[in-house]
Order: C-alpha cells, then sequence, then structure tokens
C-alpha cells in the first residue's frame, strides 16, 4: 500500500496568476484535484461528499473572468474544501453525524460565503469527528480519516478530514473548526499550517454549534502566507454573529517578511513537563533555537494554571454542548425514529438512533454538571479557574510578543490506540486547550518530523487579534 | 466528594432522561465507568481557592485589558448589537424540504399530551 505524503501545492497566488496569465484554466485545475480525490481518498477518506458539477460550475466563472481579461478576485480558482460541521447551501452538512445524514442546510455559512465571494472552488465537505467532538477522527459516523504520512495512524481531530486533504494535496487549503483544539492538533499531525483565529475575528454564522463560547473557524494551507491569505479573506463583522469583532482585519501577509529580529517570544516550562513525547520536545526545541539564532528574545515564562485546562475544558464544553445539541430532536430536519406513538419518545429515539457514543458521552456530562446540586461545584467553578487560565496569558502577553510550545504532546498515533480511554484521548489537547479557553489567537506550523517520518508541529500563540504576529513567527520558522 | 462512586447508575438514567436520550442496558454501566472516570479527572480543579475569582462566560469579558489595539480603541473589541429591522428570513418551502415530516405549512410531530 502506497502512502501519500505531500505534495508540494501550489500557492494560491501562484494559481491566480496563473489563471490571469492564460497558463492554465480554473477547469482544468479543478479537474487536476478531482482527479486527485479520486485517485487518492479511498485510502485517506478525508471527504464524507464532492459534487463535481458544483466545482465546474465556479471554475466556469472564473474562467469567464479571465477570458474577459477582468481582474480575478482573491482566492481565484483555488481548490478548497470544506468541514462538514460548515453549511453550504446546495451540498449537504452531516457533521459527521448520522442525526444530520443527507441533510442539506437551506442556507451557506459566512466564512464559507466570503470563499466563495473571493472565487474559491468548493470539492466538497470534509469528514470530521461527530459534531466535531473528538481528537482523532475515529468519532465520525461515516468511518475514521487515516493520516497520509502513514495509513494506519490518526490525523488528528476534530477537523482530520481538513487537515488530511491539504496533507495529501487533495485541496489547497480547507476550513476547519477549532473549539478545545480541532485545528491545531490534526495540523501538527499531519504537517500542515492550521490557524486558530482569535474568538470574534472569524463570523460563526452557519457553524452547526458545538460550545459556542469556544468554537472557532480558520484555515489549513501548506505554507503559513496561503492560511494567513484565507484568514484575511474570512475575517471581519458579521451582522448574523454578535461575537463577531467589529475590529478592523489587518493586511496579514504585508507583515510576513519583517523576521523575528528583536521580538521577545515566551517558551512556558508547563508545556515543556513530563508527559512529552522526547522526539517532539526535541523538534520543538530545535525550532526555537533556530528563532533565536534569527534574532528573536527567547524568554521562559509561566502559565501557572495549565495543568487544570484539560478538566475546566471538559466542564464547560460539554455543558455548552448539552445545550446546543438539544435542537437535534427529530422535528424539523435530519433523522426522525420510526414508529413513536409519543413526542417524548421520538425525541428520545431519534437521538438513541442519531448520536455516537462520544457524543451521547458529552451530553451526560454536561448535563450533569448543569443539572441541580452539581451547577456550582463544576460549571461555576470551571469558569472561575477559566477566568484563571485567561489570566495567566494577560500577564504573560504583558512579557512577550508571542508564546512559543508544542502543538501536541506526541506525533500521531495508531488508529485504535486511545479509542477506549477518554480521558487518555482528552490529554491529546493538552497544550491546545488553553488557548480555546482565553479567546487568544495561534496557529500550528510544521517543524521538523519523527525519526519515523511523522509530522511535528510547533504551536505560536498570540494576543487576542495579533494573528498578524504569529503569522510572522511562523513564516520566518518555515523558511529557516 | 469521594474518589470513587461520583455517579451511580441512577444518576445516569436519570441524567439521560433530562437530556431526552435513551440509554440501551449496555450502554448506561459504561457511561457510568466514563463519567466516573472523567469526573474523577475533574476534580482536581477543587485544589484551587476560587473565591474571589469571578466566573468567566464569555470571551469578550476579557477583551477590555489585552489586545494590541486595544488601548486605542477599547470598546471597539467588545460584541456589538445591530439594528432590530425587519429583514427577510428563510423561505418556508426551502426550510420544510428537509422536514422529517411536514404538511407543507407545519412540522409535523406524534401527539404531545397522553389520554
Amino acid at each position: 500500500m502506497s502512502t501519500t505524503t505531500t505534495t508540494p501545492a501550489a500557492s494560491i497566488e501562484a494559481i491566480r496568476s496563473s489563471i490571469a496569465g492564460g497558463e492554465t484554466t480554473a477547469r482544468a485545475l479543478t479537474e487536476i484535484y478531482q482527479a486527485r480525490i479520486a485517485g487518492e481518498d479511498n485510502q485517506i477518506h478525508a471527504f464524507l461528499s464532492t459534487d463535481n458539477n458544483y466545482a465546474l460550475a465556479q471554475a466556469a466563472r472564473i474562467d469567464a473572468l479571465a477570458a474577459k481579461g477582468d481582474p480575478l478576485p482573491k482566492l481565484a480558482g483555488v481548490p478548497f474544501g470544506i468541514k462538514d460541521v460548515l453549511t453550504l447551501e446546495g451540498l449537504t452538512a452531516t457533521a459527521g453525524s448520522k442525526i444530520l445524514e443527507g441533510y442539506r442546510p437551506p442556507y451557506t455559512a459566512t466564512a464559507v460565503q466570503k470563499l466563495a465571494d473571493a472565487g474559491a472552488i468548493f470539492l466538497g465537505k470534509l469528514n470530521c469527528d461527530e459534531f466535531a467532538m473528538g481528537s482523532s477522527n475515529e468519532n465520525s459516523a461515516y468511518g475514521p480519516v487515516h493520516n497520509p504520512h502513514d495509513l494506519d495512524r490518526v490525523p488528528g481531530g476534530s477537523s482530520g478530514g481538513s487537515a488530511a486533504a491539504v496533507a495529501a494535496g487533495m485541496a489547497v487549503a480547507t476550513l476547519g473548526t477549532d473549539t478545545g483544539g480541532s485545528i491545531r492538533q490534526p495540523a501538527s499531525f499531519c504537517g500542515v499550517v492550521g490557524v486558530l483565529p482569535t474568538y470574534g475575528r472569524v463570523s460563526r454564522y452557519g457553524l452547526i454549534a458545538f460550545a459556542s463560547s469556544l468554537d472557532r473557524i480558520g484555515p489549513f494551507a501548506a505554507s503559513v502566507r496561503d492560511a494567513a491569505t484565507v484568514l484575511g479573506v474570512i475575517a471581519g463583522h458579521d451582522i448574523m454573529d454578535a461575537t463577531s469583532s467589529p475590529l478592523p482585519v489587518p493586511h496579514y501577509t504585508a507583515y510576513l517578511d519583517r523576521g523575528v529580529k528583536g521580538m521577545k517570544l515566551g517558551v512556558p516550562s508547563e508545556y515543556f513537563a513530563a508527559g512529552l513525547d522526547p522526539e517532539v520536545r526535541a523538534a520543538i526545541e530545535s525550532g526555537i533555537d533556530k528563532l533565536r539564532a534569527a534574532g528573536a528574545e527567547i524568554k521562559n515564562i509561566s502559565l501557572p494554571h495549565t495543568r487544570y485546562a484539560i478538566p475546566t475544558y471538559y466542564v464547560i464544553a460539554t455543558a455548552e454542548a448539552s445545550s446546543n445539541l438539544a435542537r437535534f430532536d427529530g422535528v424539523r430536519y435530519g433523522l426522525r425514529a420510526p414508529q413513536s406513538d409519543t413526542l417524548a419518545t421520538m425525541y428520545r429515539r431519534t437521538r438513541d438512533l442519531g448520536f455516537g457514543a462520544e457524543v451521547k458521552r458529552r451530553i451526560l456530562l454536561g448535563t450533569y454538571v448543569l443539572s441541580h446540586g452539581y451547577y456550582d461545584a463544576y460549571y461555576r467553578k470551571a469558569q472561575q479557574v477559566r477566568r484563571l487560565l485567561a489570566d495567566d496569558f494577560l500577564a504573560a502577553f504583558r512579557e512577550v510578543d508571542a508564546i512559543l510550545t508544542p502543538t501536541a504532546p506526541t506525533p500521531a498515533f495508531k488508529l485504535g490506540e486511545k479509542s477506549d480511554d477518554p480521558v487518555a484521548m482528552y490529554l491529546a489537547d493538552i497544550y491546545t486547550v488553553t488557548a480555546s479557553l482565553a479567546g487568544i489567537c495561534g496557529v500550528s506550523v510544521p517543524c521538523g518530523q519523527s525519526k519515523a517520518g511523522l509530522p511535528i508541529g510547533m504551536q505560536i500563540l498570540g494576543k487576542h487579534f495579533d494573528e498578524a504576529t504569529i503569522f510572522r513567527v511562523g513564516h520566518t520558522l518555515e523558511n529557516l | 466528594m469521594p474518589e470513587t462512586e461520583r455517579v451511580s447508575l441512577e444518576d445516569v438514567r436519570r441524567v439521560a432522561e433530562l437530556a431526552n436520550l435513551e440509554l440501551t442496558a449496555d450502554e448506561a454501566p459504561r457511561m457510568r465507568r466514563d463519567l466516573n472516570a472523567i469526573l474523577d479527572y475533574v476534580a482536581q480543579l477543587g485544589e484551587l481557592d476560587t473565591a474571589q475569582v469571578q466566573p468567566m462566560a464569555q470571551v469578550s469579558e476579557i477583551l477590555a485589558s489585552s489586545g494590541p489595539t486595544s488601548a486605542q480603541t477599547p470598546s471597539a473589541t467588545l460584541s456589538v448589537l445591530r439594528e432590530d429591522e425587519l429583514r427577510p428570513c428563510l423561505d418556508r418551502a426551502v426550510v420544510m424540504a428537509s422536514a422529517p415530516e411536514t404538511d407543507s405549512v407545519f412540522f409535523k410531530v406524534p401527539k404531545v399530551i397522553e389520554r
């Protein structure tokens, strides 16, 4: 069995200029990617659905613009995949769940619409853990995604399909979502760039909600430059999401080449403690050394509440999920269990048939921590610790411009290795949930590989709305 | 809080009922085991004295004191509400196309009140 490794993908700017210059067409490029999906994805299973005619119709519009000599939009002809928790009118949106099998949403997510308006081509919808709940993509009701670097290993999760599609050269860029690490951790496992934008930077309208105070939409790409370009397109205020920020969106790619000379970069001791794989440690320390050699000042810092982040996250995220997932009741869309005598029976049977084990586990946990007698002990307590975790970062960012950590404690693990132990699986997110709870931005950038050839990612964390700085550090790192 | 037996089978069934989940005879003991394992792990939050800490529900609560541009525009980082004005909404026929059972005007459900 041949394993697919990263194909040097064409960059966004190269695609746009080669279509504008008549060297290729959007149609020809779309067909190349469709053929790659047809050839590779039976082994990887990154896509849950494709619609070749939909993509070719989008490509025809770009080719018509190019034929007239009109200026092409920023993402003209760029082949994208979209995580299946995001809505795109005309294509199904299953969220990786049986309860939404075949569901065709009647509206398009704002971030997806902005890509379409910028000329992107949508090849299809991408596999993910059910309702984005998971760290390995093994919770998809439609079967797991396989890591393109080693098909026996997981791609990470929950946006496993989004990371694997870019890594296997089946899309130039993709959208994923990140609630506790679901963009950064699969980016690390698959050797691609994955961006967690600041909470509020990208509208969540059209994102099938998991935990609304944590959920974010962000891009995957083969380079920091392409990821920054995509974020520049999807970011901005949206009247459909009251938590989206009205702050202006910077021209992210303009800052990339400024280097890191004089920048203060923090290295938190808590992220290099017991449990960190020695090969990951060596790779990240080597990356830190290179950034120091490039002129950055490396400062040791402390984020003292880090060890409390996973329990805090699992209380808050499941509490919010138990509320958000109440909407899947068999009444308005999706699955309905047949032959129920009463409404209450119909609700229960529908949810029993429609939800997988991890989703049920999280709904139960979330309902429990919100229930009478436990709210103060669990939910309120977790919200208080959430503030302590956020305060850790606010204090650190008074001393440093960005923070460097491993993205995940290990390289990609094997399929089935952790699927019977929920706590062991949750620890795969130990370095990513902190930024999720604090609302700050982050990016995972490839930073070496293990002896077995598995990718390792460095996580670069930045201040709220300071994506420009983490892109600058990441771009410097990937070119060292 | 005791180290074990935090959640009983009866608790699992009660919470499942609150959450409108039907658990099979196999599922309930497994969920009980998993919830106990997770809650044992969560119990370490009890080590922290949080008596004086305000709960944080939303990221916007801390944005006024952070962010690269907040010094210039502290209020701009807070979320804003749109004008309360009429806007077009989804067409009924488009929405009903996804409904499991409909007469094309309403969603149809099994009877709500038992006689």
